[in-house]
């Protein structure tokens, strides 16, 4: 292929016209890391129950809106069903003692049918964007618009939800309940000597997670205008990089640490930065079927950084190294 | 204020490993009383530790705290009762939340935690206040993480935290053995303090003969999973390192003898 041509090809505009959907969509994975962000984080507990409640809220929030329920309402019922599914989850972990991560996916595996049952065995539903796009109606069809045929307006409307997410995450996790909470992923044991149920507690947690998991499969799905039975695959592996992403970013501007809230906002921000960036591979016309390897990369790389940073500052390898350059005497280890 | 009548524990029951850790286990602690506990690796002293404190069910007996019996609650209903301080200075402590965040943990034990603010305002003026007696300077560092302490300064603030919402029942693990000398030695002043203070009633296991005598009002010295000593009061300020050296080669004497009844 000729390098000047595929250059040619690219235009700046076409870029900068995907940008704002980009954008969009971004927040409403946003919005959906901050449920992974909740157990992973906060929890340490890796559930892999989400890609199974994103798609349980998308086909719940589908379902409601296509019997004519308002969004906000079918949202409502999509994070009852996320919280649910959580629910599930967690008591399989605690009462039933089997690890965290297998209950996530056998929940994960049996919401498959569930999903498909409650989209009444249809992969796949569809219908006018018109229909899907209005979170809130007011007198005279105005009202806020969740749709991927009006995304400025969505940015706002998905900009708006997240500030008021995460307000209420950051007054949760300062109340006595949320500390428990986050003293049970902190330190099980010490948590248990203070008097902490930390099953509950988990089971809580979970539970909160798969709730706002599934209220961003149900807003992808008012976005999208559709809901489809495999929209949360890969879920987890999304919602990790917007944790990690916005980690990293975070840590890089605030060297002190930050506030909580500003911690939330940047795991939205991360969802934002891997969309844009997803944008650009889309733009470079990279296969797009190889998206989710690259996904798999790049989350990855931001994991390992941590690791890498601290094997660069101090490692066998590079003690050896020193020793050896200090005294040239003895001979190194074969 | 703590009652344990015939309390038993075997590990790994019907196997090879089997360990019967406690045997017919009773002890009666009066309020106020600090007892030191003593005793060689595997005599039971953590054992009967982490069973008062709920770890795991015992297989036999009661356990009796302050006329409550708590024997069928779990670890973390038992905790309302009673304060504890670990030997891992990591294991006392969430890392990851501040100093004041842990303190506020602490001062909710055995309370129901609900959507109320985590902190309030009163209880930081009262964390600075008691930080501040530990004189290590925590009290300006309140919104740190408690990761960022080292070893010492995390066992101060664990034993704080022990007491903060005044226990029961206090129940110091070696929590000095994993600190340096001159740490080890303020740890144990502090410790001797916040009992003093508070009047609390306490069990401390350590493996120094020394600590054992000078502090508390009443020694136990196990073995095999059994109390072979139990001394108090004034025979308890005669006592010295050589009685006890003595009484443990008594032990030692016994265990060689069966050994060599078994090996002849």
């Amino acid at each position: 292929m000729n390098i000047a041509a595929y250059f040619a090809s690219l235009s700046l505009t076409n870029l900068l016209s995907r940008m704002p959907a980009a954008v969009a969509q971004g927040i409403i994975w946003g919005l959906m890391a901050l449920g992974v962000y909740i157990t992973f984080r906060l929890l340490d507990v890796a559930d892999l129950t989400v890609d199974g409640s994103f798609t349980t809220g998308g086909a719940v929030t589908a379902v409601l809106i296509l019997a004519g329920w308002p969004a906000w309402a079918a949202l409502l019922v999509a994070l009852v069903a996320g919280i649910l599914a959580g629910l599930c989850t967690g008591l399989i972990h605690t009462r039933l003692g089997i690890p965290a991560i297998l209950s996530g996916i056998l929940t994960q595996f049996a919401l498959y049918s569930i999903n498909l049952r409650i989209m009444g065995k249809n992969p796949n539903l569809s219908a006018s964007v018109s229909k899907f796009g209005m979170i809130w109606e007011t007198e005279g069809g105005k009202g806020f618009l969740l749709s991927s045929r009006f995304v400025p307006q969505a940015i706002l409307v998905g900009l708006f939800l997240a500030a008021l997410i995460i307000g209420v995450c950051y007054w949760y996790f300062g109340t006595e309940q949320g500390s428990a909470l986050r003293a049970t992923g902190s330190n099980p044991a010490m948590s248990r000597a203070q008097g902490i149920n930390i099953d509950t507690m988990k089971v809580l947690g979970l539970a909160l997670s798969n709730g706002l998991v599934a209220l961003g499969g149900g807003l992808m799905t008012q976005f999208q205008g559709y809901a489809d039975i495999n929209m949360g695959r890969g879920a987890i592996v999304i919602g990790l990089a917007a944790v990690i992403i916005g980690e990293v970013l975070c840590d890089a501007l605030f060297h002190k640490g930050c506030n909580f809230a500003v911690r939330l906002a940047f795991v939205v921000g991360g969802g934002i930065a891997y969309y844009i960036v997803m944008t650009i591979i889309l733009w470079l016309k990279l296969d797009s079927n190889d998206l989710k390897l690259f996904t798999a990369v790049i989350v990855a790389i931001f994991l390992a950084v941590p690791y890498l940073q601290s094997q660069a500052r101090s490692s066998f390898k590079h003690a050896g190294k020193m020793a050896q350059k200090a005294g040239k005497e003895v001979e190194p280890h074969a | 204020m703590l009652k344990l009548s015939h309390v038993s524990k075997t590990f790994n029951t019907g196997t090879i490993n089997e360990k019967k850790a406690l045997i017919d286990l009773n002890l009666h602690l009066e309020p106020g009383d600090f007892v030191t506990v003593i005793g060689g690796n595997g005599a039971g002293k953590s054992t009967m530790l982490n069973a008062v404190a709920g770890v795991w069910p015992v297989d036999q007996g009661s356990i009796v705290i302050d006329g409550v019996d708590v024997t069928g609650l779990p670890e973390f209903r038992r905790a309302q009762y009673i304060g504890r301080v670990f030997q891992d200075p990591m294991m006392g402590t969430a890392p990851n939340m501040q100093i004041v965040e842990n303190l506020a943990l602490a001062y909710r034990r055995g309370q129901k935690r609900g959507l109320g603010w985590g902190v309030t305002k009163a209880e930081k003026t009262l964390y600075r206040e008691k930080l501040a007696t530990l004189g290590l300077g925590l009290e300006d560092r309140m919104t740190s993480k408690v990761g960022l302490l080292s070893g010492g300064q995390r066992q101060a603030l664990t034993l704080l935290m022990a007491a903060l919402q005044k226990p029961k029942l206090l129940l110091l693990d070696e929590h000095t053995a994993a600190l340096d000398p001159a740490t080890a030695a303020k740890v144990l002043e502090l410790s001797d303090k916040i009992v003093q203070e508070n009047s609390l009633t306490a069990m401390m296991i350590t493996h120094n003969m020394k600590d054992a005598i000078v502090h508390g009002n009443r020694l136990i010295m196990m073995n095999e999973g059994r109390i072979i000593l139990d001394i108090r009061g004034e025979d308890k300020k005669k006592l010295t390192k050589a009685d006890l050296l003595q009484k443990f080669a008594e032990v030692a004497g016994v265990q060689e003898e069966t050994d060599s009844v078994l090996l002849s």
